[in-house]
């Protein structure tokens, strides 16, 4: 062992992968994001043209909205982690799924069975009403169930590994699949009124009013924390170094900031509820962990992007490369803007406005899909074993018309949040309010629209993503001329 | 595992000697600005902690050396804001609605607060500006279902139209001439309000049947064939082409009129006494009666 892996790898590495559950889950990330984009994109339009609606129950903003949020983050977000989990774990530990095929696959095929049930009860009219865990209580269960699967199967990888030392991706994955765990138990508690003679399906929190409001955002805010950022770290931190064939830039600053990071994110959920019946001293704790979090997250940032040194020129060459390192640009940025508007002073403007929303869009389709979208880019060779993608050029497309999406999204959400809270907040000279709440919303109008418009691009490039995926998989190779010439390292080539 | 480390010739940094799937690590410092920059904000975090409420103790918390509590801040601004506007609430409060309009600087504070009063309670029916809608009078024109002097609008806001919620509603509502007239006659009476409409009445078939039928509420002499409207019963002005169920600008047709002929649909205001204060009531009353043609 200590001879194969001293020598970059390049030896024949005799352990036997479980790879066939990674490209489900692969392909399922593909899929449930182009749903998940869709579903987005027409609830924003929803926002510009209330008539989109339709009038029907099943399609209003209510019932759509959170199916578009658990469709992106669990749906995408969850497949593609999961995914890339059993395969880094594998990778990183040279050794096979612990129990194999056999958990791999009731996780794949369990967590898909969680996502319809999901779904279909949002649209049907069942929730429990609490952002991003909407789900009623016996889909809860389901789920725990497979987590435990999961937990154990990553566990008992690590356990069974022929390495050492536990590579720092596998650390951000595990405290991401613990904490999400305990997230998930601790936020769900909930009483189902069938045991008081009501309906099956409905459930109600054990806890009320604001210890409930504040349980909900401590899951809330760390389901930011440790799913959309511990676990895309975990991503991070193997395919930057993998795809830049270069060392990770600092093994003590990944230490350090791994630690900060989780030990500081779990507090700062208080900044939700600035402002609210919640206890001052509550509001105090939540605003100085989130603005200590700062560092420790840019830790990663450094991380990511100095992994580059000495070979930045494959920003130029190479796309993929493009997405990994913009991601963490957008990681950068957002874990910056997060911080500072949990500083009171800029959430009595930002709680409330489209602010937010385009805060966490800058973090949700800048870091989280583009970080999944270049591991992914690098990922489908390798695994469907193929020379390179079908097409380099469609990866370009995808990049720059992702990209422009994100810009309009971003600041037309950025323009209309500050508008919208100044016009709240805005006061004649004698005294009364200038602006009725219709007025803001008309004057968010056109910035809807740009918003909605933006989103659209987002698609498109999904579904470019899509469609060079597919003709990978097929085994096609476009002939062409890469835009970034010479392709200077063809995806999957060091295996 | 555990190798040896090695120079990497571009940063010139060692390897930790570690290694997986290819992957090795640099040993790098810490970067000097991250160091300080984290430390720096953990220093803002403990003077934050000193000078605010910051930690639970049983059942209270530590208090913080400048004595902030946003509860009381809030009960302070909440005082504050009521103090400004103490003196000329107290005026609207004492005088009448015609007394506030004579005084110019209370009818300006009036004018102001019945603006924004409107437009969070009304303008969801009656528009922006009180432009109107199929249904909703438009309030930006002279013509007045209900009669448009102050003390007219004062009353329809307090107790509203046709609304359960007040004693004192306009009640008034139009038969259904559709029981009471044959289908044609429905139709002619119809043909002669929409030439009405447009200026154009001559001894049509509808005329008689207008006389004897919808003069005594439509025209304020109950005679007169040409409707000028009658407010005290509610009942529309059909001779200015200005149709409640057209939306504004728009004109009915003679199936329309025939239909609200046959059929009449009544409109409900809610009555706004008990959800609005009384002072409310009268600025919004000074407003809406200067967006178009009070009387």
């Amino acid at each position: 062992m200590t001879q194969a892996t001293m020598a970059h790898g390049a030896q024949a590495d005799t352990t036997a992968y479980n790879t066939g559950v990674i490209k489900s889950f692969v392909v399922a990330a593909m899929f449930w994001g182009v749903v998940g984009f869709l579903a987005g994109d027409f609830i924003a339009w929803q926002l510009a043209f209330p008539f989109l609606n339709l009038d029907l129950e099943w399609t209003t903003f209510g019932r759509m909205r959170p199916v578009h949020t658990s469709a992106v983050i669990f749906a995408f977000g969850g497949n593609i982690l999961i995914g890339t989990s059993l395969y880094i774990v594998q990778r990183t530990c040279r050794s096979a799924l612990w129990g194999g095929n056999g958990t791999g696959y009731t996780i794949f095929w369990g967590y898909q069975v969680f996502i319809v049930m999901a779904a279909l009860s949002y649209v049907l009219g069942y929730s429990q009403g609490q952002e991003y865990a909407e789900p009623e209580w016996w889909i809860d269960l389901f789920l725990t169930v497979i987590w435990v699967i999961y937990l154990a199967t990553f566990v008992g990888t690590l356990v069974n590994r022929k390495e050492n030392h536990i590579y720092v991706a596998n650390w951000f994955l595990l405290a991401f699949i613990i904490t999400v765990a305990m997230l998930h138990l601790g936020n769900n508690i909930s009483v189902p009124t069938a045991l008081f003679g009501g309906g099956l399906m409905k459930s109600y929190p054990l806890f009320a009013g604001v210890q409930n409001a504040m349980v909900q955002w401590w899951y809330g805010h760390n389901a930011v924390g440790f799913f959309l950022t511990a676990g895309f770290l975990g991503m991070m931190y193997y395919f930057i170094p993998k795809r830049a064939n270069r060392p990770v830039y600092s093994y003590r600053l990944s230490i350090v900031h791994f630690w900060a990071l989780i030990f500081l994110y779990i507090w700062a959920g208080p900044h939700h509820l600035h402002y609210t019946a919640l206890p001052d001293w509550t509001q105090t704790l939540g605003m100085t962990f989130s603005v200590m979090l700062w560092m420790p997250s840019w830790g990663g940032m450094i991380n990511g992007i100095m992994t580059l040194s000495g070979a930045w020129e494959k920003l130029r060459t190479d796309p993929v490369m493009r997405f990994l390192v913009s991601s963490v640009a957008f990681y950068g940025m957002s874990t910056f803007e997060g911080p500072m508007m949990s500083i009171k002073a800029v959430n009595s403007l930002s709680h409330y406005t489209d602010w937010t929303v385009g805060h966490v869009h800058s973090g949700a389709l800048g870091w989280v899909a583009f970080v999944s979208f270049g591991s992914m880019y690098y990922l489908i060779p390798v695994l469907w074993q193929r020379k390179s993608l079908y097409s380099m050029r469609l990866v370009s497309y995808h990049f720059w018309i992702a990209t422009i999406g994100i810009v309009l999204y971003i600041t037309a959400m950025w323009i209309s949040g500050i508008m919208q809270g100044l016009m709240w907040r805005a006061y004649d000279e004698l005294g009364f309010l200038q602006y009725s709440f219709i007025e803001t919303v008309e004057a968010m109008h056109p910035y809807y629209v740009i918003r909605a418009t933006g989103g659209a691009l987002f698609v498109l490039g999904g579904l470019i993503m899509a469609y060079n995926m597919y003709r990978t998989i097929k085994g096609d190779i476009r002939e062409e001329q890469p835009f970034e010439s010479p392709e200077a390292y063809p995806a999957g080539a060091r295996r | 595992m555990a190798g040896i480390p090695e120079k990497d010739a571009i940063s010139g940094q060692s390897t930790t000697g570690h290694e997986w799937d290819g992957i090795k690590e640099l040993n790098t410092p810490l970067p000097r600005w991250w160091v300080y920059v984290f430390y720096i904000c953990i220093l803002w975090a403990i003077a934050y902690w000193v000078a605010m409420p910051a930690f639970p103790l049983g059942n209270g918390f530590t208090p913080g050396m400048l004595g902030y509590n946003s509860r009381l801040g809030l009960e302070k601004d909440v005082e504050v804001a009521k103090a400004s506007h103490a003196t000329q609430l107290q005026a609207i409060a004492a005088k009448s609605v015609d007394e506030i309009a004579a005084d110019s600087s209370l009818r300006q504070y009036a004018m102001a607060g019945g603006a924004l009063l409107f437009k969070e309670n009304c303008a969801p029916c009656h528009q922006s500006g009180g432009a109107g809608a199929v249904g909703f009078p438009t309030l930006a024109d002279d013509e007045w279902l209900w009669g448009g002097s102050l003390a007219d609008i004062q009353t329809t806001v307090l107790h509203g139209i046709r609304s359960e919620k007040s004693a004192d509603t306009r009640v008034s509502e139009m038969p259904a001439f559709g029981d009471m007239l044959k289908p044609e006659e429905v139709t002619q009476v119809a043909e002669y309000v929409k030439a009405m409409s447009q200026g154009k009445a001559s001894d049509m078939p509808g005329k008689q049947l207008y006389l004897d039928n919808c003069a005594a509420c439509h025209s304020s002499d109950g005679a007169n064939p040409v409707s000028d409207g009658n407010p005290m019963m509610g009942a529309p002005a059909l001779g200015n082409n200005v149709w409640l169920y057209a939306g504004p600008g728009g004109e009915m047709t003679v199936d329309m009129i025939a239909a609200q002929v046959s059929k009449p649909k009544h409109g409900v205001m809610p009555a706004w006494a008990g959800r609005l204060k009384d002072e409310d009531i009268k600025m919004v009353t000074i407003f809406v009666h200067s967006l178009g043609g009070g009387q």
